[in-house]
């Protein structure tokens, strides 16, 4: 079941994505509408960070587009924020927690300029959102995962962005981190943001989420999650691993097909 | 040490050991400054790279030119060393290649066209080819005044570069895919990063050589950054230590001819790295060592005020003198720990002596039944929450009485109800 909306905040259209030619996502069609907090779910490798990446523009497409507020990626990045993998950095760096924050502010403060009076109190004000400003002068090495998380968090919401995309903020964080992180989330949709985030615990699914989306190398549904977040489309999602799109994708990269034939 | 020879070379009289000096000074701050973001960046190798690559470089821009003039030597090396790396990211792009092989390649064909090319110079019998081999073990203490002037000008673009491109080369290297995400140009920021990675390697390379040139841009990083978790920190840190070695190197030379500045460069850059591994505070080495031995001396006493507590149960007398005999019955002790251990805790007030036998004080016996019952109440936690067999939780208890700090003891104290025995049916003793 693969629900499209009207208006929609996010738009992917006839999305594929090949890594050395094997095609991971098979052409994705899919909408979210504004003000949702959205679930990516499926199993280990069925493509759910390489969706975000590839909406972030991180990722090369093989086909398709992806419009965000109707527009291409570039025209509204100032209104888009990304919450990487928390794994995906080397935490040893040498930086304070404030530091990292700030990041988040960059693209506002502009190149070869310092930080504004602007800048170092959104990111003190987004610290003290996810509770870490007692920890604004800690180095990162030192944090806890569940605190590494709410750093990535606070970065991400000093770009003042009308959708977020995480992936898998959950991962690794105690219960108290959970909690703060799913707050946040509630509060950003009740301010008519839109956050989407991968996910990996079916359990929290209908309690965090009121929008699923369900991928296994392709899409298996999207829609509300009192509608989509069924046994039987679980059962698709994570039980029918489609042998045939697997063996087809291998012949493809031995054969480095290109995933469009352009005549 | 030659006083006099100390004198003459700080007080920088002579033009030659000026040019020494500053030249050393300048490479050596603009190969740490650099160093720390290919560092940083987990590319500590693209420095070897790089210098090996400059080769073919200097010796076409020779063949071409025909001098040796520092300028036309250093835009042939930086082309070389440009195009190194972009084949090393290209290999690496674009085919099933991994880095690291692709980083030997990309090092060892470069350096062997440069080593080539040079051979055929030094046979064509061109009389202004001496001196060019120079780029393969460095000259420092032959440095000129063109060469000087060289060397400040790319040590202040590298400077002014790394200020204005701050915050950027930071984000660059601690999160390359949120950078892109919130839209910086990534692919330039880091073409200018290896651009002026480049530029430090080919004057660094004038004064220490092709093979020494990847210790100057590692080694201050690498030392920085056991001093301090702050970029800014670590950057100034590591330009001290280069300006340092630098100078330090230039004066070794100085005071004893027979000795080569570039190759001292390094080795006191090494020095200072060995003793950072050893001394920074906290990551340093013996900090580690002290930490460990602190703990083996509270495991050491903790589990000393047991065995007088054990004792003071079995005879429901606490207080009592005992024997060193009785105690290493209840457990067995090293007997120079053993000893070291008592005098200790005589010494801090938790034990008294008398004639050769030793008391709980009242502090002593305090502690000794915290330790206690933290064992018990462990004990007790594990077969009840972890499912355990009481028979298997004593070693592992053994090890958590002394990791339990005051507010967990607590808790484990509400969860478990204030129980009044452990598994094997002993009394938990509460104060």
């Amino acid at each position: 079941m693969i629900q499209q909306v009207e208006n929609p905040v996010l738009e992917v259209h006839d999305l594929t994505v090949s890594y050395d030619k094997k095609p991971v996502l098979w052409g994705i069609d899919l909408s979210v509408p504004k003000g949702a907090i959205a679930g990516i779910v499926g199993p280990n490798g069925a493509g759910k960070s390489t969706l975000i990446k590839s909406i972030m523009g991180l990722t090369a497409l093989s086909s398709g587009y992806v419009k965000i507020f109707d527009q291409e990626l570039n025209e509204v990045r100032q209104r888009v924020s990304y919450v990487p993998q928390r794994e995906s950095v080397d935490w040893d760096f040498p930086a304070s927690v404030y530091d990292v924050v700030l990041m988040g502010r960059y693209s506002k403060i502009g190149l070869f300029k310092r930080p504004r009076k602007a800048d170092t109190e959104a990111a003190l004000f987004a610290l003290k959102q996810v509770g870490m400003d007692k920890f604004k002068d800690r180095q990162i090495s030192q944090l806890s995962g569940g605190q590494q998380q709410r750093v990535f968090l606070a970065r991400a919401l000093t770009q003042q962005a009308d959708i977020y995309f995480m992936d898998e903020p959950f991962a690794g964080v105690d219960a108290a981190t959970e909690k703060a992180i799913i707050q946040i989330l509630k509060k950003l949709s009740e301010d008519g943001k839109t956050v989407i985030v991968v996910h990996h615990d079916l359990q929290s699914v209908s309690t965090y989420f009121d929008w699923v989306i369900m991928l296994n190398l392709r899409l298996v549904a999207s829609g509300p999650t009192d509608q989509v977040f069924t046994s039987e489309l679980l059962e698709e999602t994570y039980g029918g691993k489609l042998t045939l799109l697997s063996e087809v994708g291998e012949l493809m990269k031995k054969g480095q097909y290109p995933s469009r034939d352009k005549q | 040490m030659n006083l006099e020879t100390f004198i003459e070379f700080f007080s920088l009289q002579n033009p030659n050991v000026r040019y020494v000096v500053l030249g050393s000074i300048l490479l050596s701050i603009s190969s740490a400054i650099v160093g720390c973001f290919t560092f940083l960046k987990k590319k500590a190798l693209l420095g070897d790279v790089v210098s090996h690559a400059v080769l073919p470089g200097i010796c076409i821009s020779f063949m071409v030119s025909g001098t040796k003039d520092p300028f036309i030597l250093i835009i042939g090396a930086f082309l070389s060393g440009w195009l190194s790396i972009i084949v090393l990211d290209y290999i690496v792009a674009n085919s099933k290649i991994k880095e690291d092989t692709a980083t030997g390649l990309s090092l060892s064909v470069f350096f062997g066209i440069g080593i080539l090319l040079l051979t055929v110079i030094q046979h064509s019998g061109n009389a202004a080819q001496t001196g060019l081999d120079s780029f393969l073990f460095g000259k420092a203490a032959a440095l000129v005044g063109k060469d000087l002037l060289a060397f400040s000008i790319i040590a202040t673009v590298i400077l002014i570069v790394v200020f204005f491109f701050y915050k950027e080369f930071k984000l660059v290297c601690f999160d390359q895919e949120y950078a892109k995400s919130i839209g910086l140009p990534v692919k330039k920021i880091e073409l200018l990063l290896t651009s002026i990675t480049v530029l430090a390697v080919v004057t660094g390379i004038q004064a220490v050589g092709v093979v020494l040139m990847a210790a100057m841009l590692i080694t201050p990083a690498a030392a920085g950054k056991f001093w301090t978790n702050r970029l800014s920190i670590m950057l100034l840190l590591a330009s001290v230590f280069g300006a340092f070695s630098g100078i330090a190197g230039a004066y070794i030379s100085y005071a004893a001819p027979s000795m080569p500045t570039g190759p001292w460069i390094v080795m006191i850059l090494s020095f200072i790295a060995i003793l950072s591994f050893f001394f920074a505070p906290e990551k340093g080495i013996l900090i580690k060592l002290f930490k460990q031995r602190k703990i083996r001396n509270q495991l050491l006493e903790e589990n000393l005020l047991k065995s007088f507590y054990k004792i003071g149960e079995m005879n429901e007398d606490f207080t009592a003198s005992r024997s060193n005999e009785e105690l290493i019955e209840i457990r067995r002790f090293s007997s120079a720990q053993f000893k070291a251990g008592l005098s200790r805790l005589s010494s801090q007030g938790f034990i008294k002596k008398e004639n050769s036998t030793w008391s709980l004080t009242q502090e002593g016996l305090q502690k000794g039944m915290r330790v206690v019952k933290l064992h018990r109440l462990w004990e007790l936690y594990l077969t009840k929450y972890l499912r355990i067999a009481p028979d298997h939780v004593h070693e592992d208890a053994d090890t958590i009485e002394h990791v339990i700090t005051p507010e967990i003891e607590e808790r484990l104290e509400k969860l478990l109800e204030y129980p009044e025995a452990d598994p094997h049916s002993s009394n938990i003793p509460y104060q």
